[in-house]
């Protein structure tokens, strides 16, 4: 973990609530795709939890729905503006397991830590194929993204407004064979892609931090073995020790 | 050179400065963050008899200045922290370590406080009777004097080191409470302890802690436990440690100002990782700007 202050560089609008933000910084803290960052914001005690969606030396970008007064704050802020970050955050994802056609299933805002995933993974000479899920078509972002890289992407939309009609569990009915499954979205999401699919993978679970780095007991959830914090010992969890 | 040394009942605290309990774990997971030794002592996670995996989830709440926590005590029981959990902190610190215990009866404390009195590797037992009592209609051992004196002198027959009690601010009454520790023959009182509060989501319309209720800290709370601090300092002979809202080195000599020999960090540490670490390397200068050459010289001024 290292705390550090981060240069807004860019800070744009992909749909009518989800924004892109690039920030200039240092991230030699961070490990690996599926880590997250800890956002100080004027006038708030709290910071923000928000997933690395891609990162390189100096650079790091996150994408993040409105939901509240945080993201708010975030969503005005612009070019030249200051963050106080916490890096490097969480265990991540380990491409060590995924066998050579790995699916990545993301919903919402549980898409962005999928795409530093699918560079390393293809980086490693593997063929990811990544599905993605949304309410409807206004709410699709990163589609293109994946495809730039090469990876086949399939979108689900629940009324059926762009690609598979339903949910991201109908598009994974469509993906003829994979070796391993990486996802992160709402928790009934995950149960879902936990019932649906066969293979072990990896599962990015959300809590309500107090402090995002094992201090403080806040983000306790039990599993098979252990108890564990999502902050520290997560976000991601393996498939065999999720108790749903 | 100034000096920051103090002592809490004949232990060395090279300076003022203690995280708090709850909010530094265990201690040593914060030595990859920076040098632990910097630190006055350390007040290490709440200690039950068993393990306790603690209420259930969400357990914070964002308020104005703090945050509302309902972990419910989560620990691996003393047993664990004595074998596995103090040691693993000893490999990397060499300061005071403050064992904060609770319970949910007198034996419960008294068995917990017998335990770690063994150690050799603790330094003070920090008594937390903030905690439910659960052969009294689940009323804090920290709400009637009767109960606060009854904990301390059963915790004070089975112990040698200092035992300071935490007192919970939740009080009518907060002299008569302490009072009744230094009655019970308590060697120092550690206060406040969390503030009750609750949120309510608009969204959901429910309230955002799972437990409903839960305890409120960080910086809003830190002129409530200043007013405490300054009370009890008029009423007992005991030392004090002050906590509740500390967040820079200007709080920490304020809060000695009122009474307080030492003082603890919490909240502060959840959101600023290196809060104890900036508030140490201020204090020298801090110091200099308001001529103090000892912080032992500023304990309780304010009430001459
Ligand atoms: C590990 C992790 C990774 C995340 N990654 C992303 C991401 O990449 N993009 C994105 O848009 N969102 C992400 N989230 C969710 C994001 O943290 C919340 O949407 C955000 O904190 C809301 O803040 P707010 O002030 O706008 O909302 P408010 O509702 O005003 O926030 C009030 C409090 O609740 C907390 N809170 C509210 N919603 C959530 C939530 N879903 N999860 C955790 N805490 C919450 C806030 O942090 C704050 O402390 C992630 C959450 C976690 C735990
Ligand atoms: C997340 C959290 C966990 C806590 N756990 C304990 C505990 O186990 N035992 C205890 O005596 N106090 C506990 N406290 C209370 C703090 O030690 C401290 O007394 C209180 O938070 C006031 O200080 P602050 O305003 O600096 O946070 C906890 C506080 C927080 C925020
Ligand atoms: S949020 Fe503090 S331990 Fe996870």
């Amino acid at each position: 973990m290292k705390q550090g202050f981060f240069t807004v560089q860019a800070n744009v609008k992909l749909t009518d609530s989800v924004y892109k933000m690039v920030l200039l910084g240092d991230t030699s803290a961070i490990e690996r795709p599926g880590q997250f960052v800890n956002i100080k914001l004027d006038g708030l005690f709290l910071r923000r939890p928000i997933s690395v969606c891609d990162y390189e030396e100096g650079k790091l970008t996150i994408i993040y729905k409105v939901v509240g007064v945080g993201t708010e704050k975030m969503s005005k802020m612009i070019g030249g503006e200051k963050l106080d970050i916490l890096t490097g955050l969480g265990n991540g994802y380990f491409t060590d397991f995924s066998g050579d056609k790995p699916l990545l299933v993301g919903g919402g805002v549980g898409v962005p830590p999928l795409y530093h995933l699918a560079k390393c993974l293809i980086k490693e000479g593997k063929n990811p194929t990544v599905v993605i899920g949304f309410n409807t078509i206004s709410e699709i972002f990163g589609k293109e993204d994946f495809e730039k890289l090469g990876v086949k992407v399939l979108v689900a939309t629940v009324d059926g407004s762009f690609g598979i009609k339903g949910f991201v569990t109908d598009a994974i009915a469509q993906v003829e064979d994979y070796s391993y499954v990486y996802t992160c979205g709402p928790e009934p999401m995950l149960k879902a892609v936990y019932n649906a699919t066969t293979t072990s993978g990896e599962y990015s679970f959300e809590e309500r931090m107090g402090c995002g780095f094992g201090a403080c007991m806040g983000c306790s959830c039990k599993t098979k073995y252990a108890n564990k914090r999502i902050c520290k010992d997560g976000p991601v969890l393996v498939k065999e020790e999720i108790i749903w | 050179m100034v000096n920051t040394k103090v002592s809490l009942c004949g232990v060395e605290l090279t300076n003022p400065v203690v995280p708090a309990s709850g909010t530094f774990g265990f201690g040593y997971e914060f030595n990859d963050i920076y040098d632990i030794n910097i630190l006055g002592a350390i007040s290490i996670k709440g200690t039950t008899k068993e393990a306790r995996f603690g209420n259930a989830l969400p357990r914070i709440a964002e308020c104005t200045s703090g945050l509302i926590n309902s972990i419910g005590l989560q620990n691996p029981g003393i047993d664990a922290v004595i074998e596995k959990e103090i040691p693993r902190l000893r490999q990397v610190y060499r300061k005071p370590i403050i064992s904060n215990i609770s319970g949910f009866s007198i034996e419960e404390y008294v068995e917990c406080c017998e335990k770690i009195n063994k150690v050799d590797d603790v330094d003070i037992i920090e008594v937390n009777i903030s905690c439910p009592n659960v052969h009294n209609g689940g009323m804090s051992f920290g709400t009637l004097p009767e109960n606060a004196e009854a904990v301390t002198k059963a915790v004070k027959k089975v112990t040698t080191k200092p035992v300071f009690i935490k007192l919970t601010p939740n009080v009518t009454d907060i002299v008569s409470i302490a009072k009744a520790c230094e009655q019970g023959g308590a060697d120092g009182i550690s206060l406040i302890n969390t503030s009750q509060g609750m949120r309510v989501d608009l969204k959901t319309r429910k309230p955002v802690i799972a437990n409903k209720i839960g305890g409120f800290s960080g910086r809003a709370i830190f002129p409530i436990a200043m007013k405490m601090v300054y009370q009890v300092y008029e009423a007992v002979k005991l030392p004090i440690m002050g906590i509740g809202g500390v967040a820079t080195a200007e709080d920490v000599i304020e809060m000695m100002m009122a009474g307080a020999t030492a003082v603890q960090v919490g909240a502060e540490n959840l959101v600023n990782p290196y809060a104890c670490k900036d508030i140490i390397e201020a204090l020298p200068n801090v110091m200099e700007k308001y001529k103090i050459n000892d912080l032992n010289e500023i304990i309780g001024v304010a009430h001459k």
